[in-house]
């Protein structure tokens, strides 16, 4: 196991887990915990990242595309039970402001304007809690299945992958956008209330949905270094490598380049409907193409090479988006520009690389009490 | 392992037939036969351009061709996927040297490891004694034993070209195609690479494609000129040299 754990892996660990189950929540009130919350959640995609990106060198630009996916199935749960709710609802009740009176009690409320008298039936597995957890766990990797076969079995790659995600991305969002009877359109799925019968607005749930974000965002990072340490880890790097020298070694490269690639969404879509769960509402503009380049920002920054780099690229750079476009909101996107081409130029690595390059002498003789354990490869950690 | 020469040395582990592959009308192999026997060793010559290493890549899958047929144990390679050619026992060592250089010399051999080469099997891979004993044999046959923990990426070319020769030979093919083995290699590397040739092709068949003519003359067993895709000659050293078709070719009308 000390392969797949080594001692600096664990420190690591230790130090983020600290950070976020302790520091943080003791630092920050419930407003600034839930933007953390909203932050981990894009921490899920760029953990995915690494894993496509940074060791199979496949780099997807529509990530959003699970992200969304995620959060979609996570939004339909919870609209059904707001809708539930609203059965019953008289113009007494309405007059108060406790519901809304609809044509057809029953349906979200989005689908009565569209004049809509009957649920869709892709929205039906979503009366249940538990066929909502398997959609989550699989819908967005069955997409990436579907993308990763039809692409990668036809050897399509590099550049040529990316245009084609990014493409997807934006016929995603325009979809929603276009089918608001179905899916909510620009409005994107709000008023989520409850989560089987529990008030999911309140400080009280922020904060048990930051821990529970914690918890899995943790429990993935084990997933996803027990994945790259192990030999399936190798294999894509070498396939980033030379994919001939995989393939003439007896290898289907396709069939690891889709597993990359659905594992990439499989975390995306857990980010997802944690974003869902933790912001109350989700939306056509986290499924295209800005969020989609957002998150192979933050992987970048951080280190795409490095798992934990990833989790912090996405705190420090979302951190840094609340921060700078709180005070001038129209500078971010130049702001954001300008980090990833320096980030490109000047530390391919990012902030992962520079900390192995600076920091990790030090770290190595407080843990091994001795010089440069890390090995010269380059690999994946 | 000892020679195995007795009865099946003359059966023929590949037969080529008719083989012919046109880039945008340009016959780059034109209706091309030959066969490897069993534990044979074929060099391929020929000028530039006369189709050498189309004729590997045809074989080992990376090339499709126009028509005709390569038949390697009875299986019919021209409709097999690149993997199944490989794991059918057909190893392919590419001109210039393809190792993984961020993975360490024993990570590379060991994915070339005939194990756990699906999904689900790379997985579960446990790197069990069975692994790193035959990965430590392998190094040992191809010079690499010392340097098992350095990234491939510190290794010297012929060091490259030797680890990615050691990477075939952990796959076990049957049958073994190198594509200039000793280009870019300092003479006492080419000498040790030939002592390396001469050690690994007992008991398997092995195509190799060079130019250097001294290296031909100290390991083939029979050669075959190629000349715009087409067999121009076909013989032992000596008879080859001797061919006025073959001194034609090299040297230009006198």
């Amino acid at each position: 196991m000390s392969n797949i754990f080594p001692k600096n892996m664990l420190f690591h660990f230790v130090v983020l887990a600290a950070l976020l189950l302790i520091v943080l929540p003791m630092s920050l009130d419930v407003f600034r915990l839930n933007l953390v919350s909203k932050y981990l959640t894009y921490a899920f995609v760029a953990l995915g990242l690494v894993m496509c990106w940074g060791a199979g060198g496949i780099l997807s630009l529509g990530q959003g595309v699970f992200f969304g996916a995620g959060g979609y199935c996570m939004a339909m749960f919870l609209k059904l039970e707001a809708a539930a709710a609203d059965i019953g609802c008289t113009r007494a009740m309405q007059e108060v402001g406790e519901c809304i009176v609809q044509s057809t009690p029953g349906i979200p409320d989005f689908m009565d304007w569209a004049s809509m008298t009957q649920l869709p039936f892709f929205w039906l597995p979503f009366n249940s809690t538990f066929l909502t957890v398997v959609m989550i766990m699989t819908v967005p990797a069955a997409f990436a299945f579907v993308i990763g076969i039809a692409l990668f079995k036809r050897r399509v790659g590099g550049v040529y992958f990316a245009i084609i995600t990014q493409a997807l991305a934006s016929v995603l969002s325009i979809l929603i956008i276009g089918n608001a009877g179905y899916i909510g359109g620009f409005n994107g799925i709000t008023d989520l209330r409850t989560m089987n019968g529990w008030d999911i607005r309140t400080d009280n749930a922020k904060v048990i949905f930051y821990f529970v974000t914690v918890v899995l965002l943790l429990a993935s990072l084990l997933v996803s270094q027990f994945v790259l340490k192990g030999k399936l880890g190798r294999v894509l790097v070498a396939v980033r490598e030379q994919e001939d020298r995989v393939r003439f070694s007896g290898y289907d490269v396709a069939n690891f380049k889709v597993f990359a690639f659905c594992f990439g969404a499989f975390l995306a879509g857990i980010g997802g409907a944690m974003f869902t769960l933790n912001v109350g509402f989700i939306h056509p503009t986290f499924v295209g193409i800005v969020p989609s380049i957002e998150f192979v920002i933050f992987c970048a920054v951080g280190g795409r090479f490095s798992l934990f780099g990833a989790i912090y690229g996405a705190l420090l750079v979302s951190w840094a988006k609340t921060v700078f476009s709180e005070a001038y909101p129209e500078y971010w996107l130049f702001a954001m520009g300008a980090l990833f081409i320096t980030v490109v130029l000047v530390m391919p690595e990012g902030l992962a690389g520079l900390y192995k390059r600076y920091c990790a002498r030090w770290e190595n003789k407080i843990l091994f009490r001795r010089g440069n354990a890390y090995s010269t490869v380059k690999s994946v950690e | 392992m000892n020679m195995q020469s007795t009865p099946e040395s003359s059966e023929s582990v590949l037969i080529v037939e008719n083989l012919s592959v046109s880039f945008d009308g340009f016959k780059a192999v034109d209706d091309l036969s030959f066969d490897i026997k069993k534990d044979e060793l074929r060099v391929i010559i020929g000028p530039n351009g006369a189709g050498k290493t189309t004729v590997l890549d045809l074989i080992c899958g990376r090339t499709a061709s126009s028509s005709g047929s390569i038949k390697f144990r009875g299986k019919e390679l021209t409709r097999m996927k690149e993997h199944q050619i490989v794991r059918a026992g057909v190893g392919r060592k590419f001109q210039t040297p393809s190792v993984f250089e961020n993975l360490t010399v024993f990570e590379n051999l060991e994915i070339s490891f005939p194990r756990g080469r699906n999904v689900l099997g790379s997985l579960l891979f446990r790197r069990d004694a069975e692994v790193k004993d035959r990965v430590r044999e392998v190094a040992e046959t191809i010079f690499l034993e010392g340097v098992l923990d350095k990234s491939a990426a510190e290794l010297s070319h012929g060091q490259k070209q030797w680890l990615e020769i050691g990477m075939l030979l952990i796959q076990e093919p049957e049958l073994l195609m190198l594509d200039e083995p000793v280009a870019g290699m300092s003479v006492s590397e080419r000498t040790k690479t030939a002592e390396l040739l001469n050690k690994i092709i007992t008991g398997r068949s092995v195509i190799v494609i060079e130019h250097d003519m001294k290296f031909v003359k100290d390991i083939a067993h029979k050669v075959t000129v190629l000349h715009q895709g087409k067999v121009l000659s076909e013989g032992d050293m000596e008879t080859v040299q001797n061919d006025p078709k073959v001194v034609e070719v090299y040297l230009g009308h006198n």
